[in-house]
């Protein structure tokens, strides 16, 4: 069977695990981003609680990813739990590091201008710093989205969701007619979910930054 | 008229040098007006200290100073002294580590310092404005944070830009880095004074603009302070700038002692010691120009004809040998043109092309120092001198200004011989006090008027 013969038989299969891919990719990011631009609000004022940080978030990182989902499954059981915890976890990095190299770059007078016209700690945070330091920030979720695409194939392996489950049956079963198809197809839509989702940070991008601090 | 608020502010302070004396200015200009803006507060420092940690000398030490509503002084001293450090202890944003700040009636040593700053200004050389706010929004940020309504805000922020002299329409929805550095410095001034606070600290604020917008910031500055009586302290380390804006000056040594506080003129007449005067440094002659105004010297008259006379009455003017010279206006009396004896004949009778443009005129607020330079770049080496709608008023020459700053200097020499011996007085007296200066010892140093 050729390739788009494959994909016009199996349209319906890919696009059912293309949606939960992106889904999955999606949701983890926001749960992601949540917690590490919360790490980063808590840690970027101290030298070392900063470094820690992304010390911590980095050795995650250097974990493979199959044995990390491989560890999380006597724990979490199979499926969506350990899927979503490994992606939240490998998505952490390039947010908290972006997000405190961000907001301790942000202008110290600014800081202090924010001090001395009267706004509180809060109100300086979300008014004046995250604002300043959103660009970064935005990269790193950027950097994290690329990541977590790959990485969530993986999650087939713990019976998670998404196209990892056609790379995976069709490497299981080397050699028959359709797995190399079930690979490929696997593959590039994760490489075109990669790009769709790059081309909506770039919409979201013109959305969100300030047009007075828009490069 | 900038200038014109210095001079009376300069008079009142001559006048009124004691600190029993510290109610008549701003009493007199009659503060808080009901429904006015709200004019300035007075300030108290009490012995306020700053250590840093990991340093056994303090940054500031012991600083006591009262600041009258309603006035504006200047904190000048060499780099490192503690000016920033002393400034910023006023709203806290340093937090003394001992001492008391009182503001008005109020101690603020230990309220929360959010809200204290809510109530004072504050202006930094950097303009410090947010890069991703319009100007328009970062005018308005305190306004809504003491809770102004929404249309009073956006009146606000329209009135502030008018105020600072930036054209609503044209910068309310700009960013700052589309602004010229003066600009942003402007809208800073206008962000600090939004919600009408009655105390105004200004670190710097003109420090990294160009020399000529910065003096028209300072006249800005000026003119706003003559219609807002605010209470002003402000940080420069250039000695000019504070002469130029100060009602009274404090110059401070390392660790914020204050050497001398007292108004420019006594400080300039009657520097309190070798710091002082090694401070305010040579040019002395130069920075007097500064401090006086067209007003103060002799305007001479000068031949004069309007455009409308006719053409044979003029002729007739230069012929008869009087004047060598006449000063053309036009028809709503502006000085227009130098018209010499010759010129005429040479541009064979018309006047459109005969005589030399005039290019420079003062009004009778400027300084002699404007009125210098506008003397050394004409070529008859004189000025005109103007009133309000720019009509002619008369002539200063350079043997006028010469003969001025020689009266002058003579004073200023026979001022400081005089009070020399008070002076020691002073200074034996101030030794025996344990408190360092606080108030206003400028008494002491003025002549008697
Ligand atoms: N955060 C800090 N920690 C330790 N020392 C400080 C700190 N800030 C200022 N100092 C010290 O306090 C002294 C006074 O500093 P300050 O900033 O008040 O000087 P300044 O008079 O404003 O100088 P400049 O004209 O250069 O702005 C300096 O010697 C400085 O080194
Ligand atoms: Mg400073």
């Amino acid at each position: 069977m050729g390739f788009w013969q494959f994909l016009s038989t199996r349209h319906q299969q890919l696009l059912v695990d293309a949606y939960q891919h992106a889904s999955a990719v999606f949701q983890c990011m926001v749960i992601a981003t949540v917690i590490g631009v919360l790490i980063a609000v808590l840690t970027y004022r101290t030298e070392w609680a900063g470094n820690l940080a992304v010390t911590t978030t980095a050795a995650i990182l250097t974990v493979p990813s199959l044995a990390l989902i491989g560890l999380l499954i006597p724990i979490l059981g199979l499926g969506v739990p350990p899927t979503v915890t490994a992606l939240v976890l490998y998505g952490l990095l390039p947010i908290v590091r972006n997000a405190i190299v961000g907001l301790r770059g942000v202008d110290a007078s600014l800081v202090e201008a924010a001090r001395g016209i009267g706004m509180s700690r809060t109100a300086r945070l979300l008014r004046v710093e995250l604002p300043l330091a959103w660009p970064p920030i935005l990269t790193g979720i950027r950097v994290s989205t690329q990541m977590l695409m790959g990485i969530a194939a993986i999650a087939a392996y713990a019976s998670g969701p998404g196209l990892g489950n056609e790379i995976f049956t069709g490497i299981a079963s080397l050699g028959s007619a359709n797995a190399l198809n079930e690979v490929l197809a696997g593959t590039l839509g994760i490489i075109v979910l990669a790009l769709a989702f790059d081309a909506g940070y770039v919409l979201i991008g013109r959305l969100t930054i300030p047009r007075g601090i828009r490069g | 008229m900038a200038e014109a608020a210095k001079a009376e502010a300069g008079v009142t302070a001559e006048a009124g040098a004691g600190p029993q004396d510290e109610r008549g200015r701003s009493e007199g200009r009659g503060p808080g007006t009901p429904g006015g803006p709200a004019s300035g507060a007075t300030i108290v420092l009490e012995n306020l200290t700053k250590r840093y940690p990991g340093n056994p000398r303090p940054a500031v030490e012991s600083v006591s100073m009262e600041i009258k509503a309603g006035e504006t002084v200047i904190l000048v001293g060499p780099s490192g002294c503690g000016k920033s450090t002393t400034l910023k202890m006023i709203n806290r944003l340093i937090e003394p580590s001992s001492g008391r700040i009182r503001i008005g009636d109020e101690d603020v040593t230990a309220i929360d310092p959010v809200k204290l700053r809510r109530k004072v200004g504050y202006a930094i050389q950097s303009s410090g404005l947010f890069p991703h706010m319009t100007v328009a929004e970062n005018i308005a940020l305190v306004p809504k944070m003491v809770g102004w309504g929404r249309t009073r805000v956006r009146d606000r922020v329209e009135e502030m830009l008018d105020l600072v002299g930036l054209d609503p329409r044209e910068f309310h929805g700009r960013y700052p880095r589309q602004l010229s550095g003066g600009q942003q410095q402007r809208v800073g001034v206008a962000r600090a004074l939004a919600a009408d606070p009655p105390v105004l600290l200004m670190d710097e604020p003109f420090g990294a603009v160009d020399p000529i917008t910065r003096d028209h910031l300072q006249d800005e500055l000026i003119r706003l302070q003559r219609d807002l009586h605010k209470t002003i302290v402000f940080v420069t380390h250039d000695f000019d700038e504070a002469i130029k804006l100060g009602d009274r000056i404090a110059v401070l040594r390392e660790r914020s002692h204050i050497a001398q506080f007292d108004t420019p003129e006594a400080i300039l007449t009657n520097p309190a010691d070798e710091f002082v005067s090694g401070f305010v440094g040579a040019g002395a002659a130069l920075k007097r120009l500064n401090l006086t105004r067209v007003r103060d010297v002799e305007i001479a008259d000068f031949a004069a004809v309007t455009v409308d006379e006719p053409l044979q009455s003029i002729v007739e003017l230069l012929r008869a040998g009087q004047h060598n010279e006449l000063l053309l206006l036009d028809h709503r009396r502006r000085p227009y043109k130098w018209l010499r004896r010759g010129d005429l004949l040479r541009a064979r009778g018309s006047l459109a092309r005969s005589g030399t443009l005039v290019t420079h005129t003062v009004t009778r607020d400027a300084t002699l120092r404007d009125a210098l330079e506008a003397v050394l770049t004409d070529s008859g080496g004189r000025v005109a001198v103007t009133g309000r709608r720019g009509e002619f008023i008369g002539v200063v020459d350079m043997e006028t200004l010469m003969n001025s700053v020689h009266e002058m200097l003579e004073a200023d020499r026979l001022t400081a011989l005089e009070h020399r011996h008070e002076l020691d007085q002073v200074r034996t007296g101030r030794e025996q006090d344990a408190s360092p200066v606080a108030g206003d010892p400028g008494g002491d140093g003025e002549p008697p008027s």
